[in-house]
């Protein structure tokens, strides 16, 4: 039978750089940086560490492929180390494999840190967008033209179009979703874009992929994360306030969606799936009470308003109702992208799911500064990589 | 002489011609024509493939032994182009395929040898294709003549619609206009030689001993269909052969589409067919380098294939450019700056290419024969009913489609922004990530209905990279 992640790994140090167009940083001084951060903060040294996993997107630029750009920065004394790749979702496959790690018994304390260094390539977008590169050689002749924004345009269109909203309804919806982000991020100093930005701004903003504009799409960043893990009943030996492992789940696209035309491209259904598996392994009957925050994966504005409804917060079709009273806003029932989520503190691929346990670490540990939240409890991330229809999405579950 | 054994002639035909035209309304357009211009992502081999796909319409493809393409503009110098056609045409494995190219009469070289290759025996249908995209210098007096299209005609010796009575050829050698290895564009000496020494000499010499031989005079012709290289021309041969301009002869197409080529002689008799009658008698005459003329003899067959994709619907479907450049940027004769800058796309792989030439040219999927449902591109395992490897081959090329979603993506890469990304729902069951071509940006909306037309990706490194997109469904 098997059993669940819950309470068998805590978190009991984490890192992060300040993420953004780091035109002076390379991938080694990142990494260097948000480990440093990470070790401070759990207060161990490089030989307590017992093996590390690393989550790093692309190959092509920032470390390469492999692992030794990163094992050698660190000077790691010949210890394993795990490359992992997921798209989008790499950082917190990173940490999962890690806490899957010690939870089996192998390792008492280990690594997890993502890093990406997006910025070196010289145009605007992800440096693949131009060929997402998802279907490997296929990509190269089939689907050369896909892009990000494109992808994620569809679901607005179609989400739009199931529910009726117009497209002046629609795109204000989810320019209330991105101007509170711009909002929080200014309460973040390592956040990449920190200026408030108005609802009438992001309506007024120039088109990437209609209906979707500027501001509807996240900020492409350089950075790095980390997270130190150990056994839940070693964590209080390192400090007093680790932060549990409730749930990491992952659900990866089955076919259906991009194939199948049962698939209505307004919802999102491995978010659906992965958010039923880890409220299922974190023991939440109902997440709309019982959840403290989100850091969801808002690479675009109408990804966040579906997550909504497919992680059970909102009901189908009336994520708007929530948006439009506020709930997910930093003083909301519910605050998500409190640290200002991937579209203000930036989208380093790699880091972007350790990022998000970051936030979340710091606010359970009242750490959070200017926008510390009252007396958290438990929060989720929701990290997604790959287009609406073919994706993989990781939920995670920490609390006290 | 006529007299052949069995009938022997056209059972079928089709054409295209592409959306864009440079007409008046266009800026930076002086002619007073209007001239049909291929799309940025087409070429001699996709609006081949769109003219035999609609001379194909119900017709059976493993009935078809042969397709010849004719083109004086083919994509690739040394590799088959006929058999890109070939393929994506959905021509089985067992189709010779051949490549008629170098002459503005490649075309009607390719008609001829398909009857004789019927006649022969060597095969019972072939198709042949013939489709050109000269590109004019900018400003050259050609420039207001060339269009753009392609016309496919079924040759075979049963159901004929069109019964072949007589042909007859000769060369004549002289360059009068040419297009040597390496030149970007056609050259030409004095127009006086051209013209009277060639095209008004040569070609009525060809048709008075076809006509004379077959005690036949201009009056007992139904209909002339006759290359001309311009309009002017058009109208000094039909006078000097005789033919009464109104009732007489084919219209030439100058105004609306242009001097499309190796493509030319066959598509005006592909329009001339349109409106044809049981016995009417029609005259084809091609010129180039010599000339050659057929006399054919309309059949009852013809009312069992009134082509609706023939030319005149197309010649009616059509936008016409705003501007100059982007034609000019469409045919690279200006390097513009792309509106973002984005990484160059990589090189396909010609052995993955050839891996996928199902699910790519021929753009086949699959049927799960346990559940019905049809599905691209082709799987192992049944997207529904999860059986494996239980399938039958399923055509999407000719499936009609409607928009589900779809974005306008200015980000991504193409020549003609936004690029119109759509998730499309085939009738009949199926679905597909899909580029939009030959739209309005305007009137994309959900539901649209579409129809697939292949197109060329992108070049690079001397590989071009065809497959399938989607479009509105041309009238």
């Amino acid at each position: 039978m098997a059993e669940s992640i819950k309470d068998k790994v805590a978190i009991i140090g984490m890192g992060c750089t300040k993420f953004g167009e780091l035109w002076d940083k390379s991938p080694e001084d990142l990494i260097i940086e948000a480990y440093k951060e990470t070790m401070e903060d759990a207060g161990i040294e490089k030989k307590d560490i017992q093996a590390a996993w690393l989550g790093s997107h692309l190959d092509d630029i920032s470390i390469g492929r492999g692992v030794i750009i990163f094992s050698m920065a660190l000077k790691l004394p010949f210890i394993p180390v795990t490359r992992t790749e997921n798209f989008c979702a790499t950082g917190t496959e990173a940490l999962r494999g890690a806490c899957y790690a010690v939870a089996s018994g192998a390792y008492d304390i280990a690594l997890a840190l993502g890093v990406e260094k997006l910025k070196d390539v010289g145009y605007a977008g992800l440096p693949e967008s131009g060929n997402l590169n998802m279907e490997g050689t296929l990509g190269r002749f089939t689907t050369p033209a896909r892009t990000a924004p494109g992808a994620y345009a569809m679901m607005a269109t179609g989400y739009f179009a199931k529910y009726g909203l117009s497209p002046e309804d629609g795109k204000r919806t989810l320019a209330k979703i991105s101007s509170k982000s711009h909002h929080n991020g200014t309460l973040n100093p390592k956040a990449h874009l920190r200026r408030e930005v108005s609802v009438e701004d992001v309506m007024k903003a120039p088109i990437i992929a209609w209906p979707l504009g500027l501001y509807d799409c996240c900020g492409v960043s350089d950075g790095a994360a980390a997270a130190i893990v150990t056994r839940a009943d070693m964590a209080k030996n390192f400090r007093p306030d680790p932060v549990y492992v409730k749930a990491l789940q992952i659900a990866a696209s089955s076919g259906e969606e991009l194939l199948y035309t049962d698939y209505d491209y307004a919802h999102v259904e491995t978010t659906y799936r992965a958010g039923i598996a880890a409220y299922r392994e974190a023991g939440i009957k109902n997440p709309r009470e019982e959840l403290s925050m989100m850091e969801t994966h808002d690479c675009f504005s109408i990804n966040e308003l579906t997550q909504y409804e497919d992680l059970g917060i909102s009901p189908r079709g009336r994520a708007k109702e929530d948006v439009d009273a506020g709930f997910f806003n930093i003083d909301g029932k519910i605050p998500n992208e409190v640290d200002g989520g991937l579209k203000c503190f930036g989208h380093p691929i790699g880091a972007s799911g350790l990022r998000m346990v970051y936030e979340i670490y710091k606010q359970l540990q009242g750490k959070a500064g200017p926008r510390q939240l009252k007396d958290p409890k438990i929060g989720l991330t929701h990290n997604m990589g790959g287009t609406p229809p073919s994706c993989v999405v990781a939920v995670g579950i920490v609390g006290l | 002489m006529g007299g052949t054994q069995m009938a022997i002639g056209i059972t079928s035909y089709g054409a295209y011609l592409p959306w864009h035209r440079l007409g008046p309304g266009t800026n930076g357009w002086t002619a007073r024509t209007e001239r049909a211009v291929a799309s940025f992502d087409e070429d001699s081999i996709t609006m081949a493939v769109a003219a035999a796909v609609n001379c194909l319409d119900g017709f059976h493809r493993q009935d078809i032994q042969a397709l010849y393409f004719a083109s004086t503009t083919p994509p690739y110098k040394e590799k088959s182009n006929a058999t890109t056609v070939s393929v994506a045409a959905d021509l089985p494995f067992e189709t010779l395929s051949m490549d008629f190219s170098d002459s503005l009469r490649a075309g009607t070289a390719a008609l001829q040898a398909a009857i004789d290759a019927v006649k022969g025996g060597s095969a019972k249908q072939v198709l042949l294709v013939a489709a050109d995209m000269r590109v004019p210098q900018p400003r050259s007096e050609f420039e207001p003549v060339f269009g753009d299209g392609a016309a496919a005609l079924l040759i075979g010796n049963s159901k004929v619609a069109v019964q072949l009575e007589d042909s007859y050829a000769v060369s004549h050698e002289m360059l009068d206009v040419w297009r040597a290895d390496g030149d970007a564009f056609v050259r030409t000496w004095e127009d006086r030689f051209v013209i009277e020494e060639g095209y008004l000499k040569i070609l009525p010499q060809v048709i008075s001993k076809l006509l004379d031989r077959n005690k036949l005079s201009s009056k007992d012709i139904t209909k002339a269909v006759l290359y001309a290289p311009d309009s002017r021309r058009h109208r000094e041969m039909v006078r000097k052969l005789g033919f009464d301009l109104e009732t007489q002869v084919q219209e030439p197409l100058f105004s609306t589409v242009g001097n499309t080529g190796a493509a030319f002689a066959p598509m005006m008799l592909a329009a001339a067919l349109e409106k044809a009658k049981a016995g009417d008698r029609i005259l084809l005459a091609n010129y180039g380098n010599g000339a050659d003329a057929f006399l054919f003899r309309v059949t009852e067959e013809i009312e069992a294939i009134r082509n609706s994709r023939g030319v005149g619907s197309y010649v009616e479907s059509k936008r016409i450019l705003p501007d100059y450049e982007t034609y000019a940027v469409w045919r690279g004769l200006i390097d513009k700056a792309p509106p973002t800058r984005r990484p160059p796309i990589r090189t396909p792989s010609p052995s993955a290419m050839h891996r996928e030439e199902s699910k790519n040219l021929r753009f086949h999927g699959i049927k799960c024969k346990r559940c019905g449902y049809p599905q691209y591109p082709p799987q192992r395992v049944c997207t529904r009913c999860h059986a494996k490897d239980e399938f039958e081959d399923y055509r999407f090329s000719d499936k009609k489609a409607k928009v589900f979603t779809y974005a306008l993506d200015r980000l991504g890469p193409t020549l003609d922004p936004p690029l119109v990304v759509s998730v499309i729902d085939f009738d009949g069951g199926g679905r597909m990530f899909s580029i939009m071509t030959d739209r309005d940006v305007d009137k994309v909306e959900i539901g649209m209905p579409l129809e697939m037309t292949f197109r060329k990706f992108h070049s690079s490194e001397g590989i071009h990279n065809y497959y399938w997109k989607c479009m509105p469904v041309r009238a």
